[in-house]
């Protein structure tokens, strides 16, 4: 009982770490890609590449005077975006980023918590998300906030539908709520994937869950209600310093919940797309080796004089991290690892990628969109798998 | 100290909640209010479901519970859209001014 | 441990449904009963009713609650206003009030002295599966019909709040 808690606090710790610091720098990479898709270098100055960018910005929302507007609803105003970073952090507490490992003598999952109701642990707590924006957009006593504040909401419990139906089918298929059942009921290899196994592939399922996380998260092409240029910014209008950042900080940390939710429903978790047997451990190091050999060419051409040395050094960098992945003492546990943060970070490219080239669509669009065709199309993906799965059986 | 919690606890605080709603029910004036008492006694009652369903070792008062949220749910909706329309027409939101049926 | 569980969130429950009943402002009274919920949620965990726990989130406070903010949003509702208050139900209404609940928790009393204990792990079949099978063979004809009044509550609510049509 005792090595529990202390490896559970350890385990906390850990999470708690690397995921402020990926939400981070999940926002350099952000800018990093769509200046790149735009033509120009992005943030380049703050550190070597703009690295140290995500820590000038921390610094600066830190030490920004923290107005509270004398005309707002206090309690309401201080609870909106403390309700909508703890919903944001608290559905990590049950993804599982990999297999079972050994730590100092102690076997452990590399998950916080493994409800075996997962998977609706996640979909209440996403539900309670809706609140802080809500509340936000009520409390600072604005009317465009408070219409940015609506407009959200209703957005977000409009897109939760189709969403839960495209997560229920999944679940039909593997027949198991809890996360980390679902991605051992996937293992094997890239046709043992939801997204391409079982009575009907959920390709459709995959799609719809998709478009609904671009709702649920207000990205683009469904940020409306947050858009500088529409509402002056929405629901955190009035918002400041420290409580901005929390609003910013929530919005990330519902993308990477909703990225590895995708993985873990459709794309297969941790599992690598063949088996190990088959040479797929020497993937990440290939993939590594590569990076480190164009960054080590380019560092001899550089297109900039600083990148002389910068590049080089990150070169070398990706071929000690190639290195790393040969070993085969790390291997059991970082490989799949590896996997699970490749897909990941897939998905999350995929929504920087579209946040850079897609326009964004009205309002009527939007709800229309959801209501009329989103939902419909959900139903008929859970009717069809169903039926499929009992004709199965 | 207890090493678990008697089941007439979980029923003690059924009833404190209901007796809560039932205050907000018959005190306040808000239609919105009164409205959310009645949740609040809804809740209770299905707190009382669950710990009987604990009780007999059954899952039948989940189920019951069940469909008490269901219901809750229809009837909030409905309840809302009636609300609206209340105030479309008389403009108030106080029960006592929606008295022209009363003598 | 599980009766300190329930010590904190009974009474948080019931701070947030006094506050339900006590607060002025419609909005102050919704957060609150989102907080009810929210614990109660937590006592069904304790009673082994995690689907109905995730349920209680997922549509009470989740979706439920979320209507009840919006409509007050959409109306403004203000503080309630302090006028026609009778004073013969403020004198009687507080003791029968305290007089029924103590009627009810002094049966409750004899009813179950110290007969089940509840601790958490002590009822196990309050799974999905359990609900799923239950739901789908034992109580199928409320499911059905528990449907058709949802359709029946949609159509209601979208004929109410339309617009005029003129």
């Amino acid at each position: 009982m005792d090595s529990f808690i202390v490896i559970s606090l350890i385990k906390t710790a850990v999470v708690f770490a690397v995921l402020l610091t990926t939400l981070a720098y999940l926002q350099w990479v952000e800018r990093k890609v769509i200046a790149h898709i735009q033509v120009r270098p992005g943030p380049y100055r703050v550190g070597w590449h703009g690295l140290l960018q995500p820590v000038a910005d921390i610094i600066k929302l830190l030490t920004k005077e923290d107005l509270v507007p004398p005309y707002v609803n206090k309690p309401l105003y201080l609870l909106a975006p403390f309700l909508a970073m703890t919903m944001a952090l608290l559905s990590i507490a049950v993804i599982p980023f990999g297999p079972q490992i050994q730590v100092a003598g102690y076997q452990t999952f590399m998950q916080l918590t493994d409800l075996n109701i997962g998977v609706l642990f996640v979909l209440a707590v996403s539900s309670m998300g809706v609140y802080g924006i809500a509340l936000a957009g009520w409390s600072s006593n604005n009317k465009y906030s408070l219409l940015g504040g609506l407009r959200s909401s209703a957005q977000m419990i409009s897109y939760e539908l189709p969403m839960s139906l495209a997560i229920a089918a999944p679940l039909l298929i593997s027949n198991t709520l809890s996360l980390r059942g679902l991605v051992e009921k996937q293992a094997g290899g890239i046709w043992n994937w939801n997204v391409l196994h079982g009575p009907f592939p959920q390709i459709v399922g995959f799609i719809i869950f998709l478009i609904a996380a671009f709702a649920e998260t207000n990205r683009i092409p469904f940020d409306l209600p947050e858009a500088e240029n529409e509402l002056v910014a929405g629901y955190h209008t009035e918002y400041s310093s420290m409580k901005f950042a929390s609003f910013f900080m929530s919005e990330y940390a519902n993308m990477i919940t909703v990225s590895c939710m995708a993985t873990l429903l459709f794309l297969g978790g941790w599992v690598a797309p063949w088996p190990a047997q088959y040479g797929s451990s020497y993937v990440p190091a290939v993939i590594f080796a590569l990076a480190g050999l164009v960054a080590l060419y380019h560092g001899f051409h550089p297109a900039r004089r600083r990148d002389g040395y910068t590049l080089p050094f990150f070169g070398v960098l990706f071929l000690i991290a190639a290195a790393v992945f040969l070993l085969p003492m790390v291997q059991s546990w970082l490989i799949p690892l590896f996997w699970f943060c490749a897909k990941t970070g897939g998905i999350l490219f995929g929504f920087i990628w579209i946040r850079g080239t897609l326009p964004r669509f009205r309002y009527d669009q939007l709800m229309g969109f959801a209501w009329k065709f989103l939902f419909p199309v959900a139903m008929l993906n859970l009717l069809v798998t169903g039926f499929l799965v009992a004709l199965r059986s | 100290m207890l090493a678990a919690v008697p089941i007439s606890w979980f029923l003690t605080l059924s009833a404190v909640l209901f007796a809560l709603g039932v205050a907000g029910f018959l005190f306040r004036h808000s239609i919105i209010t009164v409205f959310m008492s009645i949740e609040l006694m809804l809740n209770a009652v299905n707190l009382s479901f669950v710990t009987f369903s604990y009780h007999r070792q059954q899952v039948n008062g989940h189920l019951y519970a069940f469909f008490v949220m269901v219901v809750a749910a229809a009837e909030a909706a409905v309840g809302l859209a009636i609300i609206l329309t209340i105030f479309k027409n008389r403009r108030t939101l106080n029960i006592d001014d929606v008295d022209s049926m009363k003598n | 441990m599980d009766v300190i569980l329930f010590l904190v969130f009974a009474i948080i429950a019931v701070v947030c449904a006094i506050n339900v009943v006590v607060q002025t402002h419609p909005i102050s009274s919704a957060v609150s009963l989102v907080g009810v919920m929210g614990s109660l949620a937590v006592l069904y965990l304790l009673l082994g009713a995690e689907f109905l726990a995730a349920a209680q989130v997922i549509v009470y406070a989740g979706a439920i609650m979320v209507l009840f903010v919006f409509v007050i949003m959409l109306l403004n509702a203000g503080a309630e206003a302090k006028k026609g208050r009778s004073f013969t139900a403020q004198l009687l209404g507080l003791p029968l009030l305290v007089a029924f609940l103590g009627l009810m928790a002094y049966f409750v009393q004899r009813l179950f002295p110290q007969s089940t204990l509840v601790h958490f792990g002590g009822f196990k079949g309050g799974g999905v599966a359990e609900i799923g099978h239950a739901l789908f063979t034992t109580f199928l004809l409320p499911f059905e019909v528990t449907s058709i009044l949802i359709l029946i509550a949609i159509l209601g609510a979208i004929v109410l709040a339309r617009k005029e049509m003129d």
